[in-house]
C-alpha cells in the first residue's frame, strides 16, 4: 500500500472567539492518495474550508489545531512553522478558493500574478515568467492569453478569473490542488467548463485534488472518492455511487435528499416538511379571469448601450407561479426590478390587475396603491435586511409605511401572525440579522414581503445563498404558503430544478431575449431551444437510485 | 494613448469645475474682509495724529470710498489680470511677497509630509500585523501624542531640547543663518537651489535649520496617517487575494509590500493630499516660533493689520492649491487603481 498524499487524521481545530473557544473540527480524519480526486462535501460550518486551510497552514491567527496531525507524503506539517510550509505551498500543493474575483489582487494585472506564482519557487527573470505565464493561461484556455495578460481582474469575467486562479495554481506543478467552492456563484455552464478543465488538467498531469463543495452533483460527477462532513466530523466516505445510491449515515440520506435532482418533488426534499400530505387542488380559475399581470415588450437599455432587457413580454395569471431562468446577464433580475418597479423601463408596458403601472416613475411607486400588491423577496437575505433593525422592525416596516399601522397591539398582532406563518419562532423577532441563521434570515425576509398580504410575490433567487437542506425547507414554506395565501410567484433563478419543482411555467432568457417559454415539466423533459438544453445538462446530477 | 487622453480629459473637467469653488472662496474673503471691524485708512495713515483729510485721502487712493460691489468688481478684475493688489505692511505687490515667501512654507511642508509618510508608513504597517500587540500600542501612544500636543508647545519643547539644553540645532530664527550667504535664487527651495549649486556647506546648515520645524510639523500629522495606514493595512491583509498571495508560498515581504501595501496605499493617499492642504494654511504657529518667513505668517500679519490684499491673496493661494492637490491626488489614484481609471 502507498503512502497516502495528504492524510488528515483526528484533526481537531479551534477558534477562539469572543465568546470562547469553538471548535471548527472535531476529529475529522481522511486521506487522499496520489492522482485521487476526492470530494468533500457538507453544509456551510461542517468545517470543510477550515479542514483546507488547516493543511495549508493558512488559518486565521484565531485558529489553532489543538489535536491530530496532518501529514503531506509522509510528512508531519500539522504544526509546521512557516519557513517549512511556504516553500511548500504552490509547489508541493495549492489552492483554489471560491469567488475568484476577491482572491485575485485587483490592481495587478492577472500576468503579472502568474508570474509572481512561478517566481517564488523558481529562479526565472522576469521575461521568461511572462512567457511561461503566457503559457499557463493558455494552458487554462483563456483566448488571446497575450492580451489577457495586462487585464486586470475587474476586466474578465468571473470564470475567466478562476482560470486565472487555475493558472496560478498548477504554475509550479503541485502534487496536490485543493479547490474550495471553485465554481460557487458561476453560471453552470460556466461551472462545468472550470470544472472540466479543472478534472482534466489534474488527470493529465497526476495530481490529486481535494475538491471542497456543498454541491452534491458536482461531487458525484468530478470525484473518486467523496468524504461527507457534518459539524466537524467526517461521517461516511465512499464512492460517489455508492455513497448517494445508498447513503449509510442519517446525515448524508437527509443532505441526498433535500437535492434538487430531475426527479425530486418539494415534498421529497425534506422528510419532516412543511406541506400538508395531500397537494391542495387549486381550483381551476373560471373563464375569462382577467390577467394578474401583463407585460408587453419590457425593454431596458442601461447606460452605455447595452439591452438588460430585450422586448420582453409574458403573462401572468392570478395565483400562479412562473419561472424566469437563466445564466448571470440574462437579463432575470433586471425583468423582477422592472416589475417590482423597482427601476424604470426604457420602454414597453407593465400592466398588474388592469392598471398600466410602468407609467408611475420607480421613484414614485412608494406611494402607489399598488406597491403593496406587488412584493419582492431579495436573494441573500443577509444583505438586504436592514442591519439595524431588529426582525419585528423588519418585517412591520411595511405594515407602518403602506398600511400606516402605529406601533400598537394590531401592529403586534400582525407582525406575530406574519412570523408564525413563515414558520419564525417568536423569540427570535428581537434579534438582529446578524444574529440570525440563514435560514432564519430567509424567513424574515420572506415575512417582510408577505406582511402587507400582495397578490404578486416575485422572489429573486431567494435560496442561491443557503444550504440544500435550508433551501429544501424554505422552497417547503414558500410552496405552503402560496397554496395558503393564493400568491401569484415571479420566481427568478439560475436553478432549473427548483424552478421546475415550484413553477407551473417557465421562462428562459438569454442576453435579454426569451429564449423558450412553456409548462416547466415539458420544458425540463424535452427542451425545444439548444440553449435551453445545454443549460440542462450542464446542471451536474447524481442518480440516486443509479446504483 | 487613450489612457493619457482620458487621464487629460478628467484633469480638465477638475480644473473647470473648481473655477466655481474658487470663485466663491475669493468672493466670500473679500466680504468677510470688510465686514471685519478695523479701518485700514485709519491704521495705516502716518500716524495717530493724522488728519481727518489724509485719512480721506488713503481712502481714496485704495479705493475704499466706493460701494462694495464696485470694489468687488475692480477686485475680481485685477485678479483676472494677476493683479492681486499692494500689501501696505511690506509696501510690495502681493504676488511679488507670496514670491518670496510661497518657497519657504512649501520647502517646509514638503519636508514635514516626507518626514511623516517615512515614519507614519513603516509604524502602520508594523501596528497592522502585529494588531494589539506591545508595537500597535506604542503606536497609538506616539499618534495620540502628537495630536494632543499644539504645534506651538511641541516646537518649543524641541527647541528647548536641541538647541537650549544639547545645542545640537541652530538657533530657530529662519531659514538660514543671518551671516550665511544665501544661494543664488534658482526655486526658491534653499536645499535645492544648495544642491544644484554644490554648495555643501550651504545645504547642511538650511538642512539643520529646516530639520526641527519640520519634525514638529510632521509630529503633528503622523497620527492621521499612520491610523489609516494601519487601518486600511489590517482591512487589505484579511481579504481573500492576500490568502491567495499566501497560497502560491510568495515570500512575506512580497505578501506585505507588493500585494498587501500597494492597495493600502489607496486610502493613505487620499488622506497625505488632505493633511498636505491642512498643513500649508496651519503651519502658521511653527512658522511663528521659529521664525520661518512662509506665507502663513505673512498672512496672518497681514489680517491683524487690517491690510486686506495679501489675506486675500492668501486665501486664493491656498484655494488654489487646495484644488491642485487635490487634482494631483485623483490623478495618482487614477494611476494606482486600475478600477478608477476605467471609470
Amino acid at each position: 500500500m502507498t503512502t497516502p498524499l495528504l492524510q488528515v487524521q483526528d484533526l481537531e481545530v479551534t477558534f477562539a472567539t469572543r465568546r470562547g473557544a469553538v471548535a471548527a473540527l472535531r476529529g475529522a480524519s481522511f486521506a487522499l492518495d496520489p492522482g485521487e480526486v476526492l470530494g468533500l462535501v457538507g453544509e456551510s460550518g461542517s468545517g470543510k474550508s477550515v479542514t483546507a486551510l488547516a493543511a495549508m497552514g493558512l488559518l486565521d491567527k484565531a485558529g489553532r489545531v489543538t489535536r491530530g496531525s496532518i501529514h503531506f507524503d509522509g510528512r508531519d506539517i500539522t504544526r509546521a512553522g512557516a519557513g517549512v510550509l511556504r516553500p511548500m505551498r504552490g509547489a508541493a500543493f495549492s489552492m483554489i478558493f471560491q469567488n475568484p474575483r476577491a482572491a485575485l489582487n485587483p490592481i495587478r494585472s492577472v500576468g503579472a500574478q502568474v508570474a509572481d506564482a512561478l517566481r517564488a519557487h523558481r529562479d526565472l527573470s522576469a521575461r521568461a515568467a511572462r512567457d511561461q505565464a503566457l503559457a499557463l493561461l493558455e494552458q487554462v484556455r483563456i483566448r488571446n492569453a497575450g492580451q489577457r495578460l495586462e487585464a486586470f481582474p475587474h476586466e474578465l469575467s468571473g470564470g475567466m478569473c478562476q482560470r486565472v486562479m487555475i493558472a496560478m495554481a498548477i504554475a509550479c506543478a503541485p502534487r496536490l490542488i485543493i479547490a474550495d467552492e471553485p465554481t460557487t456563484g458561476l453560471d453552470v455552464t460556466t461551472q462545468k467548463a472550470v470544472m472540466d478543465l479543472l478534472a482534466g488538467l489534474t488527470r493529465e498531469r497526476g495530481m490529486a485534488m481535494l475538491l471542497i463543495t456543498h454541491d452534491l452533483g458536482l461531487a458525484a460527477q468530478y470525484c473518486d472518492r467523496v468524504a461527507v462532513m457534518e459539524q466537524g466530523r467526517v461521517v461516511e466516505e465512499a464512492p460517489p455511487a455508492a455513497l448517494f445510491g445508498a447513503p449509510g449515515h442519517a446525515y448524508t440520506r437527509r443532505l441526498v435528499a433535500a437535492c434538487p435532482t430531475p426527479s425530486s418533488t418539494i415534498a421529497s426534499l425534506s422528510p419532516d416538511g412543511e406541506l400538508p400530505a395531500e397537494p391542495v387542488a387549486r381550483a381551476p380559475l373560471p373563464a375569462g379571469t382577467p390577467l394578474l399581470l401583463e407585460v408587453r415588450d419590457l425593454v431596458k437599455t442601461y447606460p452605455g448601450g447595452v439591452a438588460a432587457v430585450d422586448k420582453v413580454s409574458f403573462t401572468m395569471k392570478p395565483g400562479e407561479s412562473l419561472g424566469l431562468v437563466g445564466e448571470s446577464g440574462s437579463g432575470k433580475s433586471t425583468i423582477s426590478r422592472l416589475v417590482t418597479r423597482l427601476i424604470d423601463a426604457t420602454g414597453g408596458e407593465v400592466i398588474f390587475d388592469g392598471h398600466s403601472v410602468s407609467d408611475i416613475p420607480a421613484r414614485d411607486f412608494h406611494a402607489a396603491p399598488q406597491r403593496s400588491q406587488i412584493q419582492i423577496v431579495f436573494q441573500d437575505a443577509g444583505e438586504s435586511l436592514n442591519p439595524r433593525f431588529s426582525a419585528f422592525d423588519s418585517i412591520a416596516d411595511p405594515l407602518r409605511r403602506l398600511r400606516g399601522l402605529r406601533d400598537g397591539s394590531e401592529l403586534t398582532k400582525r407582525v406575530k401572525d406574519c412570523a408564525v406563518s413563515v414558520g419564525l419562532p417568536l423569540p427570535l423577532l428581537d434579534r438582529f440579522p446578524h444574529q440570525l441563521s440563514g435560514g432564519q434570515r430567509a424567513r424574515v425576509g420572506i415575512a417582510r414581503a408577505v406582511s402587507v398580504d400582495p397578490k404578486l410575490l416575485v422572489l429573486d433567487e431567494p435560496t442561491a445563498a443557503l444550504d440544500v437542506s435550508v433551501q429544501a425547507v424554505v422552497l417547503q414554506l414558500l410552496e405552503r404558503l402560496r397554496r395558503e395565501k393564493g400568491l401569484a410567484y415571479l420566481f427568478v433563478s439560475h436553478d432549473l430544478n427548483v424552478v421546475r419543482m415550484l413553477c407551473d411555467r417557465m421562462i428562459v432568457l438569454r442576453n435579454g431575449q426569451v429564449v423558450e417559454e412553456g409548462d416547466s415539466q415539458r420544458i425540463f423533459r424535452a427542451p425545444q431551444a439548444d440553449y435551453t438544453a445545454e443549460l440542462i445538462a450542464a446542471i451536474p446530477h447524481f442518480e440516486p437510485l443509479a446504483a | 494613448m487613450r489612457k493619457l487622453q482620458a487621464i487629460g480629459r478628467r484633469i480638465g473637467g477638475r480644473l473647470l469645475s473648481s473655477v466655481p469653488a474658487i470663485l466663491g472662496v475669493v468672493i466670500l474673503t473679500f466680504l468677510l474682509m470688510r465686514v471685519l471691524p478695523g479701518d485700514p485708512a485709519v491704521f495705516f495713515a502716518s500716524g495717530p495724529s493724522a488728519g481727518q483729510q489724509e485719512i480721506e485721502d488713503l481712502r481714496k487712493q485704495m479705493g475704499l470710498d466706493q460701494p462694495v460691489p464696485v470694489q468687488l468688481v475692480r477686485y475680481l478684475q485685477d485678479i483676472a489680470t494677476g493683479n492681486l493688489g499692494r500689501s501696505m505692511t511690506t509696501g510690495q505687490p502681493v504676488l511679488t511677497d507670496m514670491q518670496q515667501r510661497l518657497p519657504a512654507s512649501l520647502e517646509l511642508t514638503f519636508s514635514a509630509l516626507f518626514l511623516a509618510l517615512a515614519c507614519a508608513l513603516p509604524l502602520g504597517i508594523l501596528a497592522a500585523l502585529r494588531p494589539g500587540s506591545a508595537v500597535d500600542h506604542v503606536v497609538r501612544f506616539l499618534c495620540t501624542l502628537g495630536v494632543c500636543m499644539p504645534t506651538f508647545v511641541s516646537g518649543l519643547l524641541l527647541i528647548y531640547a536641541f538647541y537650549y539644553l544639547l545645542g545640537w540645532a541652530p538657533d530657530p530664527t529662519g531659514r538660514i543663518d543671518i551671516f550665511a550667504s544665501a544661494p543664488p535664487e534658482i526655486t526658491g527651495f534653499l536645499l535645492f537651489d544648495f544642491a544644484v549649486t554644490g554648495d555643501l556647506e550651504g545645504f547642511r546648515a538650511a538642512f539643520s535649520q529646516l530639520i526641527l520645524p519640520a519634525c514638529t510639523m510632521a509630529l503633528f500629522v503622523l497620527a492621521p496617517l499612520a491610523r489609516m495606514t494601519r487601518a486600511s493595512m489590517l482591512a487589505v491583509l484579511g481579504s481573500d487575494f492576500i490568502r491567495t498571495a499566501r497560497s502560491i508560498g510568495l515570500a512575506p515581504w512580497r505578501v506585505i509590500l507588493v500585494y498587501a501595501l500597494r492597495n493600502a496605499l489607496l486610502p493613505v493617499l487620499t488622506i497625505a493630499g488632505i493633511v498636505f492642504s491642512t498643513m500649508l494654511g496651519a503651519n502658521v504657529l511653527v512658522e511663528k516660533v521659529f521664525s520661518w518667513p512662509g506665507v502663513a505668517s505673512y498672512a496672518l500679519d497681514a489680517l491683524l493689520a487690517s491690510d486686506y490684499a495679501p489675506v486675500q491673496g492668501f486665501v486664493l493661494l491656498m484655494a488654489t492649491i487646495f484644488v491642485l492637490v487635490n487634482l494631483l491626488v485623483d490623478i495618482l489614484y487614477g494611476l494606482a487603481d486600475p478600477r478608477i481609471a476605467a471609470e
